[in-house]
């Protein structure tokens, strides 16, 4: 249960840094203030109790709720980023990368693992956005790829969890071309037959979206998950007036027809598995 | 009357003083034939040191030279009055940001798609300054897909300053839209060339930017976010524009020296913008010498190919 302790420690710091509850015991939910243990909270999936609301979780934390019973071998784990522009702004690349691995105890912003869903092999791409806010570059894209070879190899489906506010910045035209590449690799995928199912959570936005994240044979959301290509602030300068209440959310999403459902993170996993049978190609 | 940015200020001194020359021949009768090729030369010399000595950020502004050739330009001459424009996505309307059609390239067939800038005022907001919509790349993808079923080879000319940000194409579908492209684009069973002639900004420019070649001429630039922009992230400030450029390595030779383009189309001596005719020759003979060798392979080759290129961009470490 080692993942469980880290991610009680994660939560701990949060309420460290509001200072508002000691020792990182209690969660506060950000939408309605209702207070819960912070083991309450994760047996609850990381909801609110009281309103539902979808707290951020890590890349483990959906494999516990995903896998049966939390096993799962990790595909291509050793990973990391080279500095391939050699690019530095207020910070070099290099040492930004070696910060974040440290802190965030990842390798980067993306983990793929393969293991059982209700009885069904599959494999799992889940992005942490805890490393240089869930950006996509090289590490991001390779790792993408062997989890599609893995799905062809083991001949199961492959499912995207997607948490990332678009391209990293610091690979520039690397990190541009993961679209690109990310979807070549979709395009075996289909060939093999194989089902793809995007998951979008809060925040899918930018690049990301521009590529994986739009083209599930079903696209799934959390509810109330900013999804979008441009940011909010962005599209907000554009045309100079406040946005519509709700813009960009998971609800205007499938409302606009670029979601298939949403669903509660409580549900997932059944419904998920539910979603997989049916695609299930015929042999 | 031509335009011309902070550091061709050389350039425009001695034409200038070509011109002076020139018309007071006209007026004095004098013979100035000598005075005029020595100024000449020098120009020549003056432009050839200049443009050696470019930087990424001044690589980036000759990009967006006002005189410079959009691709309706490009096209409409390279076709001799054959291109026949093709309009709208078949779903909602038709994006003057994007263009399409057939045209003929010395008598065989190809399918031209790019984004269109205008050239004054009233024409920039008619294009929408070459922002295209999810229509755009929907039209785009519709045209491919046509040129696909008769086996036309497909060109794209690439200059934009990115995807519109705007309220509408979000509820579109922006996102989709450029993804689907990348999708199905790695897919197409014909020969596909894409070339960046201006601007190359982000998943606007990718969203017609997956081919089994990918050129950028000499005075342009590609990468996943605009100098200006990126400045504005990372450094919190727009005064690091420069540096920005600079970081991003986005002129065709990094883009190239990075495997991450498969050429460079030179340009003419002082850039495209100061010589359309000769920049459209030169295009022209490219695309016609690349179609050639690409149609030695069979299309479902091509498709191998594309897919494998792009499937092993990307620099990482074993760890
Ligand atoms: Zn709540």
């Amino acid at each position: 249960m080692s993942w469980f302790k880290r991610m009680k420690k994660g939560i701990t710091t949060q309420n460290q840094e509001k200072k508002e509850i000691p020792e990182g015991l209690w969660y506060q939910c950000p939408e309605c203030k209702h207070v819960m243990t912070s083991d309450q909270h994760a047996e609850n999936d990381w909801l609110c109790e009281k309103c539902d609301y979808h707290e951020k979780i890590t890349s483990l934390n959906y494999f516990s709720i995903l896998f049966d019973e939390n096993q799962f071998s990790e595909v291509a784990a050793h990973l990391i980023s080279g500095d391939p522009l050699e690019f530095t702004d207020t910070k070099a690349y290099k040492d930004r990368i070696k910060t974040t691995i440290n802190k965030s105890g990842l390798k980067d912003a993306l983990r793929v693992g393969f293991g059982n869903i209700e009885g069904e092999k599959a494999v799992v791409a889940c992005m942490d956005f805890g490393f240089i806010g869930g950006s996509m570059g090289s590490v991001v894209g390779e790792k993408f790829a062997r989890g599609v070879d893995k799905a062809i190899e083991e001949n199961c489906p492959f499912i995207c969890i997607s948490k990332s506010g678009g391209a990293r910045m610091m690979e520039a035209g690397f990190s541009l071309m993961q679209m690109a590449k990310t979807s070549a690799k979709l395009t075996q995928l289909a060939d093999h037959q194989l089902p793809y199912v995007s998951f979008l959570t809060d925040p899918t936005t930018g690049g990301v979206t521009a590529s994986f994240a739009m083209l599930g044979d079903i696209n799934i959301a959390e509810p109330k998950a900013l999804i979008g290509f441009a940011g909010p602030r962005v599209v907000k300068e554009t045309i100079g007036k406040d946005l519509p209440e709700g813009f960009q959310s998971s609800e205007f999403v499938l409302e606009h027809g670029f979601l298939d459902y949403i669903v509660n993170r409580k549900e997932l996993k059944q419904k998920l598995a539910l979603s997989l049978k049916q695609m299930k190609a015929k042999s | 009357m031509r335009n011309y940015l902070d550091f061709e200020a050389p350039i425009k001194e001695l034409n200038e003083q070509i011109q002076k020359l020139k018309d007071s021949a006209v007026k004095t009768g004098v013979n100035v034939e000598n005075a005029v090729q020595e100024l000449e030369k020098a120009l020549i010399a003056k432009t050839e040191d200049l443009y050696k000595n470019m930087d990424p950020w001044q690589r980036v502004q000759l990009s967006r030279h006002p005189d410079r050739p959009y691709a309706l330009e490009y096209i409409e001459a390279m076709t001799e009055g054959t291109w026949i424009e093709l309009h709208g996505d078949r779903t909602v309307k038709d994006d003057k940001a994007m263009i399409g059609g057939f045209g003929l390239l010395n008598g065989e067939s190809v399918m031209f798609i790019g984004q269109q800038k205008g050239a004054n005022t009233k024409m920039r907001q008619y294009r929408n300054f070459g922002m295209a919509n999810p229509e755009g790349y929907r039209k785009a993808l519709r045209l491919m897909r046509l040129a696909e079923k008769f086996n036309k080879p497909i060109v794209t000319l690439i200059d934009t300053p990115g995807a519109f940000p705007g309220l509408e194409a979000e509820e579109r579908g922006q996102g989709e839209a450029i993804a689907r492209n990348l999708f199905e684009m790695m897919r197409l069973k014909v020969p596909v060339i894409c070339i960046i002639i201006g601007e190359g900004a982000s998943g606007g420019a990718l969203g017609i930017g997956i081919g089994d070649r990918v050129l950028m001429m000499e005075n342009t630039w590609y990468s996943v976010i605009s100098p200006e922009s990126c400045s504005s992230i990372l450094w919190r400030s727009w005064d690091y524009k420069v540096t920005a450029a600079s970081a991003l390595k986005l002129t065709a030779e990094d883009m190239k020296w990075n495997g991450l383009i498969d050429g460079i189309i030179r340009e003419p001596l002082g850039g495209a913008h100061a010589n359309h005719e000769q920049a459209i020759s030169i295009l022209k003979d490219v695309i016609q010498s690349t179609i050639a060798d690409l149609r030695k392979n069979s299309n479902d080759e091509l498709v191998k190919q594309r897919i494998e290129k792009f499937c092993a961009m990307g620099k990482y470490v074993e760890a």
